[in-house]
């Protein structure tokens, strides 16, 4: 097992005339929690995308946990959890039934998937709404039963597109503090976000501007790289550039 | 193998159920439509208001009315004096034949030279005006014959045709239509169901979650057609035993074969479904798309109009739709009770669109979102 969980070189992706990402290089060690951060419309989802085999890339090449994304999108799958920016689980279907139908789709049944349900209710703090639709839970709720969702089959890596967005301060904190713990015992989490304090939390970041890579390190670095004191205002300054 | 295509149709089943409006659709459609096409549907028009202009006002000239009104074609509503107060009533619409007899009729008819009476029709809707046209002008026929045998000095005719209407000897028009209806109906919800169901998990944002797991391509498409294979089966039983008891549909042949065509059939629908779902991004979309094929099925397909009557492009336009020979077949087997060995052309027919449809859908159906 090599220490790159996620590696990507010159990934680019084009729809029509539009380039979203151009030549986009960059490593993700084992273990990392990795931010990628820029204005909308810089590339981010449609990177994620590509990494999860949702989108075919125009050129350039990619691997997740080691595994081609272009040759093998359907292998990478099984290594992945994947968290979309809009809530993408059943509403008409409960909180329990949810978990139980993606547990079936990766291919946990009867006492494995039991055992599995209960430790991930336990981690999240599920317990008291499993019964309910999902579409009568809050935003915080629902965050975090599609994390429960991405993580059934313990994946390696896990992409997480915005997903707080729309959820409030508490809901964040105990989120981050959930992907932490994850981090801690070797899961791979890269992570889109538009908020500041959740982009310090995270060990690496990259930022991203209208397809193209331009800053890559620790938070601080980065600040740097873009020419701000702080991380908001390199994005500030970024956002500016671009809406030239 | 297909291990994951278990939890995937009972998770449809589970949406199933909590769509009470769906659900209703589902069952209640074949079961209005049923009932409306079984009644409201005749294809033969009888008791045609009609008025009458009697100028001759004798024994002769009600002898006549009366044969004519017991046609069952004409239903006398008004005498009227005069061409001005009939054209009038044609015009408001309050009758749509007339029977005009001249004042000289009943002596033509004594004197044995030819005596004229007119039956007047608004053809202008030419399917209602056929069957008062018919009984006027077989009535005349009969009548020459009866007074020229008798001049004759016969007592039966030179020539009696008979005529024997086999399969549907009554003339009903709900043998004809019930039948047809199993296929129209699974053509409308199935169709429509499956380009739906796909679209809707698009346009929620579940399938973009649903094609990041390592479901295969195969299992999501069968996943998702496997539980309306049993909503047809369903429906089609429904509108068979409705037909059977409350219209007298027979049920001549054999079920098994019904069944095992009527499969073959749901698959087709089922996959142009898929079909429709991977060309579309929207729900609208699909529903515009399924009614763009909706209505040939209803006019070309024989459902309703005789596909002999029409010119010959649109007999083979017609040959195009999947639900044309099946309803050969559904009328083989319930009218006729006949078999395979009758209709093994139209099954072999449906059962190239099951293979050509599918094969389309899975080539069409990508796991990626563009």
């Amino acid at each position: 097992m090599t220490d790159v969980a996620v590696d990507i070189r010159e990934l680019t992706r084009r729809f029509g005339a539009l380039t979203a990402v151009s030549q986009l290089t960059l490593q993700i060690a084992r273990g990392e929690v990795f931010g990628l951060l820029g204005p909308n419309g810089s590339g981010k989802t449609t990177t994620i995308r590509m990494l999860c085999g949702l989108l075919d890339p125009t050129s350039g090449n990619a691997t997740v946990a080691g595994i081609d994304v272009r040759t093998a999108p359907e292998r990478v799958k099984m290594q992945i959890g994947y968290m979309s920016q809009r809530f993408g689980l059943y509403e008409d279907l409960t909180a329990a039934e949810n978990l139980q139908f993606y547990g079936g789709i990766y291919g946990l049944r009867g006492a494995a998937q039991a055992t599995r349900l209960a430790d991930l209710v336990a981690f999240l703090g599920l317990g008291s709404r499993m019964q309910q639709l999902a579409a009568q839970l809050s935003g915080g709720w629902k965050q975090r039963l599609a994390l429960g969702c991405a993580l059934l089959h313990q994946p390696p890596v896990l992409f997480l597109d915005e997903p707080t967005a729309g959820v409030d301060p508490a809901a964040r904190r105990s989120f981050w503090s959930a992907i932490h713990d994850l981090a801690r015992h070797g899961t791979t989490v890269l992570v889109t976000t538009h908020y500041m304090d959740e982009a310090e939390r995270c060990d690496r970041l990259a930022m991203m501007s209208l397809g193209h890579l331009i800053a890559l390190g620790s938070p601080a670095e980065v600040a740097q790289q873009v020419g701000g004191k702080t991380l908001e205002d390199a994005f500030v300054i970024l956002q500016e550039r671009d809406e030239r | 193998m297909m291990t994951r295509l278990w939890p995937m149709v009972r998770k449809e089943f589970l949406q199933m159920r909590r769509d009470r409006l769906t659900l209703g659709l589902m069952f209640g459609v074949p079961v209005a439509q049923l009932l409306m096409f079984g009644f409201a549907i005749q294809t033969d028009v009888r008791h045609i208001p009609t008025v009458v202009v009697d100028e001759s006002r004798t024994p002769a000239s009600r002898d006549i009315i009366a044969a004519l009104e017991n046609t069952g074609s004409f239903r006398i509503v008004a005498h009227v004096d005069g061409r001005p107060a009939l054209d009038a009533a044609f015009a408001r619409g309050n009758a749509q034949a007339a029977i005009v007899i001249p004042n000289d009729y009943s002596r033509n008819v004594g004197r044995g030279t030819t005596a004229t009476i007119q039956v007047i029709v608004d053809a202008s809707d030419p399917l209602s005006s056929q069957s008062a046209l018919a009984a006027a002008a077989g009535l005349g026929q009969a009548r020459n014959l009866t007074i020229l045998a008798a001049a004759a000095g016969r007592t039966s005719l030179p020539v009696d045709v008979r005529i024997r209407p086999r399969y549907n000897p009554g003339l009903r028009s709900p043998n004809y239509i019930v039948p047809g209806l199993v296929g129209l109906v699974l053509t409308m919800t199935m169709v429509l169901i499956t380009a739906m169901a796909i679209v809707r998990e698009r346009e929620r944002g579940t399938l973009e979650q649903l094609i990041v797991t390592p479901i295969t391509k195969t299992e999501l498409m069968l996943g998702k057609i496997a539980p309306y294979i049993g909503v047809g089966l369903f429906q089609m039983t429904a509108v068979l035993i409705l037909g059977r008891f409350v219209f007298d549909v027979p049920l001549v042949g054999s079920l098994w074969l019904l069944y095992g065509v009527s499969l073959v059939f749901i698959v087709v629908s089922l996959s142009l479904g898929l079909y429709i779902s991977a060309l579309v991004q929207t729900q609208q979309q699909a529903i515009q798309l399924s009614f763009f094929f909706m209505l040939p099925s209803i006019l070309l397909s024989g459902f309703m109009f005789p596909r002999q009557a029409m010119p010959e492009f649109f007999q083979w336009l017609g040959l195009l739709l999947p639900v044309t020979p099946f309803l050969e077949v559904l009328r083989g087997i319930l009218l006729k009770g006949v078999g395979l060995e009758a209709l093994w052309p139209q099954t072999l027919w449906l059962a190239g669109f099951a293979v050509g449809l599918i094969t389309l859908a899975v080539r069409r159906f990508h796991k990626t979102l563009d």
